[in-house]
């Protein structure tokens, strides 16, 4: 009798479990594939709506208006350039810094420790940082992608933790050797911290890719390093009215963009990351663990 | 043992020239990143003088003519300064708890289903919406809201409504509408700590509460909830201190002049008035505010999870 009371509540849970994960998967999947499917459609035929989950007539006309219009091709080829130059630089100079703090006989290792972890939580804000990012010319400039985000204090814990996890011996036994600490650091402790490099890479790279505020506010003016995601931006904010901030009323053009090629480009923009980011997962699932814990 | 080790590196510290010699590498290394982190994280701090002075580029920041107070007495007159308190707080404290709720009932749930595969693949897609910048999910967001887009759809379709509503033109749905784009984004995301927390829980209290006749349902909530208690703990403190930080992107992008009154938030009034207005001053006063809020949030409740011995940040 108690075993088949049991049996019932445990059907009743596994029926919730079912729905809730099917409601779930549909809510998370459901706009990207009408978006999907919206961009293959043909742009007149879109206009009567009722698009769901495939694309009723058929085109690639939308890819080719995407891929012809210059602005987006030149805020494909920052945006790869930030990525790729900024996600190698900040990852050699965090895993540097890292390893400096994560020598046990270190002379500052505690005080340059806290030194980064106190940018965690006090910063300049906006206004102090545009004054100074103006005062060192970095505004109007390709640079403003790449150096200010060169160091994260985030990214070097997760790092450090991860080098201080390494066994002391190793390194101990180079030094007999006589080696010095930056042959430590290439020969040794690099090779071994590839997965969490890869963490931080991705985490890195992702950030880079989908920054927009930064060519908003820093590049404004100039065309020539505007971003996949800014341009994006400009291309939605024409059917968005944002006419509430001013920032952007500014920026918006007045001509509205047909859903069709919206929706191309946002898959353009989605595409690299959606195609890398499963195959990446036990890196990010490794990089949030040691950062959860660490904190 | 441990301790006789600790003590003996200790005694090894003792600076010497040939101690220093030897870290040579790594001072050099420390005096770049220093150099560095001063410019980029310290300097702007020097920046706040701007929100005592009345600031004229010309001028620059040690010349300008000091006002003490009065960019602050402003600021909290201003009626629209007070209403983007009320918003920025009223979000992030929605988006905190319905974050948080849901990022927790989802680790518990995949974490009950039992076919790996299945739960794989779940929890791959769980995690798509965490990769796509703002500018595409509020894109999709606007899509699905649209008097043509899904949403509108199936609430005509199933006689919901009579008429197709619009959702950016009335005040009252902002906030859900928020709520919901963080949570559609970041529930897979923040379910991961979640998840490895409940990896970690021994496997022998479940086999016990099984013998004592706990159903499914049962197990979850009283071994598996309680187990992760001080993960979730770290995480809300964490989340805390960033309550303020969490009001721009969306609301910016989802924002527009219908709703300005619910939509905008401490940092587009900075944005506002600072850069478009070029008041540096006043935008920086803002800014402040800003700052000390949140850090008195962490001091709060981290003080407040020490008192009453839960696990804390410091």
């Amino acid at each position: 009798m108690k075993t088949k009371k049991l049996h019932g509540g445990d059907l009743v849970f596994a029926i919730v479990l079912v729905i809730f994960m099917t409601v779930f998967v549909v809510v998370t999947l459901y706009p990207v594939i009408n978006t999907v499917a919206k961009g293959f459609n043909d742009g007149i035929d879109a206009v009567r709506g009722g698009i769901y989950l495939w694309p009723r007539k058929f085109s690639l006309k939308n890819y080719q208006t995407v891929f012809g219009m210059q602005n987006l091709l030149t805020g494909a080829k920052i945006t790869v350039l930030r990525t790729v130059i900024g996600t190698l630089a900040s990852l050699f100079i965090n895993a540097l810094l890292a390893f400096v703090v994560s020598r046990e006989r270190f002379l500052f290792k505690r005080g340059l420790s806290l030194f980064w972890v106190i940018t965690m939580y006090v910063n300049g804000g906006l206004i102090p940082t545009f004054v100074l990012y103006k005062s060192l010319h970095l505004t109007n400039s390709f640079y403003v992608y790449v150096v200010p985000g060169l160091i994260s204090a985030w990214n070097m814990l997760v790092m450090r933790t991860y080098m201080e996890g390494l066994p002391a011996s190793l390194e101990e036994s180079a030094q007999l050797d006589g080696a010095g600490y930056m042959t430590i650091f290439f020969k040794i402790t690099a090779p071994l911290c590839k997965p969490v490099f890869a963490t931080i890479a991705l985490f890195v790279a992702v950030w880079q890719w989908n920054s927009w505020f930064d060519a908003m506010i820093y590049n404004r003016l100039k065309t020539e390093y505007t971003t996949l995601q800014y341009e994006l931006m400009k291309l939605l904010a024409s059917v968005m009215q944002q006419s509430g901030s001013a920032e952007s009323a500014k920026n918006s053009t007045n001509t509205i963009t047909p859903v069709t090629i919206r929706s191309a480009a946002t898959v353009v923009t989605m595409l690299p990351i959606v195609m890398l980011y499963p195959f990446l997962q036990r890196y990010f699932i490794t990089g949030l663990t040691i950062g959860g814990v660490k904190e | 043992m441990a301790k006789a080790n600790a003590v003996s590196v200790k005694k090894d510290k003792k600076i010497t020239w040939k101690e220093i010699k030897r870290q040579k590498a790594l001072l050099i290394i420390s005096f770049i990143v220093v150099v560095y982190g001063v410019i980029f994280y310290y300097l702007p701090l020097a920046g706040w003088l701007m929100a005592f002075e009345n600031y004229k580029p010309a001028k620059g920041i040690f010349h300008s003519q000091f006002v003490g107070l009065a960019k602050f007495k402003f600021l909290f007159s201003d009626v629209t300064f007070l209403r983007v308190i009320r918003n920025t707080f009223a979000m992030g404290v929605i988006n905190l708890v319905t974050g948080t709720v849901m990022s927790i009932l989802f680790a518990l749930l995949l974490n009950e289903v039992r076919q790996r595969g299945v739960k794989k693949v779940i929890q791959t897609i769980s995690y798509l919406p965490h990769f796509l910048s703002w500018i595409i999910v509020t894109g999709i967001l606007h899509d699905a809201l649209s008097a043509s887009g899904i949403v509108n759809d199936l609430l005509l379709r199933g006689n919901i409504v009579d008429q197709a509503i619009n959702f950016f033109a009335k005040p009252i749905y902002f906030w859900p509408i928020v709520a919901f784009a963080n949570v559609w984004k970041e529930t897979g995301w923040g379910a991961i700590v979640y998840l490895s927390a409940i990896t970690a829980i021994d496997p022998c209290l479940y086999e016990a509460a099984a013998i004592d006749g706990a159903g499914r349902f049962q197990k979850m909530k009283y071994i598996t909830l309680p187990c992760i208690k001080p993960t979730i703990m770290i995480i809300l403190l964490i989340n805390i201190g960033n309550v303020l930080n969490a009001g721009f992107e969306v609301q910016y992008l989802l924002g527009n002049g219908l709703i300005k009154s619910v939509s905008e938030t401490i940092d587009i009034y900075v944005l506002k008035w600072g850069i478009s207005q070029n008041d540096y001053s006043l935008g920086t006063a803002a800014g402040i505010f800003k700052s000390a809020v949140s850090i008195a949030l962490i001091v709060i409740f981290n003080t407040w999870a020490k008192r009453r011995g839960e696990s804390r940040l410091f």
